[in-house]
């Protein structure tokens, strides 16, 4: 499998990073006075040694303050992400950093994608991307991967019903190759992996991308694992690849690699295990927050971002690609979540 | 073949006046040039000029002037 963003083993990928996002910190504090301000608050200041170092800024921050780089009249798009509370963040990218975006997603994906735009089924309705004004987490999540492939087929109908009929005519059609299968991780189940089986439909030549969580699919106690083995079993769809990312790093994505289980970083993204109590970055196989450090915000200060989210580091320069992978465990409960933010465990 | 066939299709595609001007658009440049409408206008250049676009080049496709280049990749030879 040919790939240009899973190369660096860690040592190298760390210290490439270390220099990239201290220059980035650099750049922000100039352009950016709140975020300057909060570093300096945080007493920020001693040079950085390695990545663990690095001064975070807590994800939320970004539903409470404006926090972007670059003047007003060079912001070409607003994302917004609507979370569990109903507050939104807001970040702001400029031409540049939008055209990055698109291009380390592209090149990300088309690890397990190939170069070549698929027929794809997408597991959502067409209308959750119909109004231009107001998209959706989840419009803006299937709008974003629309690029990847052709002739769409949008599988559920105006009530979320699937159409088996058109998904039937789709594989007829595109079934005997390659084709891309892009839908939220409780949506696939719910509404492809059930129908498929039912229907005895073959999925065998599906590449399938999905993201979102596992709380909704707790209750039928279906996890990774069971996800991957079921629809491998009863779908004969076995190239499944998860992956983690947010709207505060969009582009940055963590991908699920061939040998299933385990998210891997690309070579300009890595994440951190911390400790909850001690903010310490956790060994492998103790799980803790997840910080997510990326080299593609250049338009707002989201490089280094403890998210609220729980995970574990499975191994290091020991998988099917190099650097760290990970597993994400599920969001730290809400008391918790708020005591973090309180305490405000940012920088040094 | 003639440019004015690239013109209609971004037109068309972007819902425009026939008699709009589309040689200064840039992606996200206008409001109507958002990503739904990239899509459209991605098939609707693929079905008239018979070309295959890769993800990379959707991507790339970000003014008419980068149009005209992809499909001059592609062997589509536009002039006025």
């Amino acid at each position: 499998m040919l790939t240009e963003v899973f190369t660096l083993r860690q040592a190298e990928k760390e210290a490439r990073l270390r220099d990239e996002l201290v220059e980035l910190v650099a750049h922000h504090r100039r352009n950016c006075p709140p975020y300057d301000q909060i570093l300096a608050a945080l007493g920020a200041e001693r040079e950085p040694a390695t990545l663990a170092d690095l001064p975070w800024l807590p994800v939320r921050l970004f539903k409470t303050r404006k926090l972007a780089s670059v003047p007003d009249d060079q912001v070409i798009r607003v994302l917004t992400s609507s979370g569990t509370t109903g507050d939104v963040s807001r970040i702001h990218l400029d031409r540049e950093a939008a055209a990055t975006q698109s291009r380390m997603l592209a090149r990300t994906l088309g690890t397990v994608l190939g170069p070549r735009r698929l027929p794809m089924v997408v597991v959502d309705r067409s209308g959750v991307v119909g109004d231009r004004r107001s998209y959706s987490a989840r419009g803006a999540g299937a709008l974003g991967m629309v690029n990847f492939g052709r002739d769409h087929l949008w599988l559920l109908d105006a009530d979320d019903r699937p159409d088996v009929a058109a998904l039937k005519d789709f594989l007829a059609r595109h079934g005997d190759a390659p084709f891309l299968i892009f839908g939220f991780t409780f949506m696939v189940w719910r509404y492809l992996y059930e129908v498929a089986r039912d229907h005895g439909l073959d999925l065998s030549q599906g590449i399938l991308v999905h993201s979102g969580g596992w709380k909704k699919l707790v209750d039928q106690a279906v996890d990774n694992a069971e996800f991957r083995r079921r629809l491998g079993a009863d779908t004969g769809l076995t190239r499944i690849h998860n992956f983690y990312g947010m709207v505060e790093q969009i582009g940055t994505v963590f991908l699920e690699g061939p040998d299933g289980g385990s998210l891997y970083c690309p070579d300009f993204a890595d994440v951190i295990i911390r400790d909850p109590v001690t903010w310490q970055e956790a060994p492998v196989g103790r799980p803790g927050l997840i910080e997510v450090i990326s080299n593609l915000p250049t338009s707002y200060p989201g490089n280094v971002l403890l998210t609220e989210d729980l995970g574990v580091v499975h191994g290091v320069d020991d998988g099917h690609w190099p650097g760290k992978r990970f597993g994400v465990l599920g969001r730290l409960p809400r008391a918790e979540a708020r005591g973090c933010s309180d305490t405000y465990p940012g920088g040094r | 073949m003639e440019l004015q066939r690239l013109r209609t299709v971004f037109r068309t595609a972007l819902e425009l006046p026939e008699d709009a001007e589309v040689e200064s658009l840039e992606y996200r440049g206008i409001e109507r040039w958002d990503s739904l409408a990239h899509m459209s206008l991605v098939a609707a250049i693929e079905d008239d000029f018979g070309v295959m676009l890769d993800t990379d080049e959707v991507i790339d496709l970000s003014s008419f002037d980068r149009a005209r280049q992809i499909l001059e990749k592609h062997g589509v030879v536009l002039t006025d």
